[in-house]
């Protein structure tokens, strides 16, 4: 059960970008269990376990959703549109954050912010800040489970740490 | 617009470089257009440490643990799983 604890949300986040229903993707989710118990005498080390069991959950997500037959479009993800004026300078400033930012965002009180910033990302950006950031799996990792390239999988990222960096901004200022 | 030989780039170009720069991805020629940038301007430099601070907190984002009711299931999954293989 620790894997499940460590895992299982993080899990069902993932097959949530591919698919209509939390109750498919937890069907998903519970398949992807499944396939690591019967696939774990083959696992030969090769790629860090976690990347092996995203791959086992990416796998039948794709297979269960429509969402995962269409590639995962990367062009015109920017860092926020409306930052920047047409000559590339900010529109809004970013305030500075308070010198203790770090600890605030990383409390526990700041979870559920965090949380809800992560799922009000459209399904690229989010699957992609789930595997990299959440899973912390590797780039060139996250590149080959999505069969995207590196550039594009640097723009979701962009995206989505972007969007969540503002999402997050009030709480951290007036916290 | 060029400065001793090197590009100057605005400030949504300087942003949309970060990942890459966080990443060490970038070519040397971005990176060196980048770093000058941050260098003189606060706002950008300012941004990149929210990012870098945001960053932080999703990888130390614990998700919720499975509620008792799915570790139930995930328990009974298991149980028939070892006994169709014993």
């Amino acid at each position: 059960m620790t894997l499940a604890r460590r895992h299982h949300a993080t899990l069902a986040g993932v097959a949530a970008t591919y698919l209509p229903s939390p109750a498919a993707a937890a069907v998903v989710v519970q398949n992807t269990w499944l396939g690591m118990l019967s696939g774990l005498d083959d696992y030969d080390g090769r790629v860090p376990f976690r990347s092996w069991l995203f791959e086992i959950l990416v796998h039948r997500a794709r297979s269960a959703g429509e969402g995962g037959r269409r590639a995962v479009p990367a062009a015109g993800y920017t860092a926020g549109p409306g930052r920047f004026r047409a000559d590339g300078n900010w529109v809004l400033l970013p305030l500075p954050w308070p010198e203790d930012a770090g600890e605030r965002l990383c409390a526990a009180a700041a979870r559920p912010a965090i949380w809800a910033a992560i799922d009000a990302l459209p399904p690229g950006p989010r699957r992609v800040v789930l595997l990299r950031d959440v899973a912390g799996l590797l780039g060139h990792e996250v590149s080959e489970l999505l069969a995207i390239s590196d550039a594009s999988q640097r723009a979701l990222l962009h995206h989505g740490r972007s969007r969540i960096c503002q999402a997050l901004d009030q709480l951290v200022r007036e916290g | 617009m060029a400065l001793f030989g090197r590009t100057v780039i605005v400030c949504r170009r300087a942003v949309d470089l970060f990942t890459g720069y966080l990443e060490d991805a970038l070519p040397v020629r971005d990176q060196a257009r980048l770093e000058a940038h941050l260098a003189g301007c606060t706002h950008c430099a300012e941004y990149l440490r929210q990012l870098r601070i945001t960053i932080d907190a999703l990888g130390q984002a614990e998700p919720d643990p499975p509620s008792p009711e799915t570790c139930g299931e995930l328990i009974a999954m298991y149980q028939r799983w070892a006994a169709d293989g014993a």
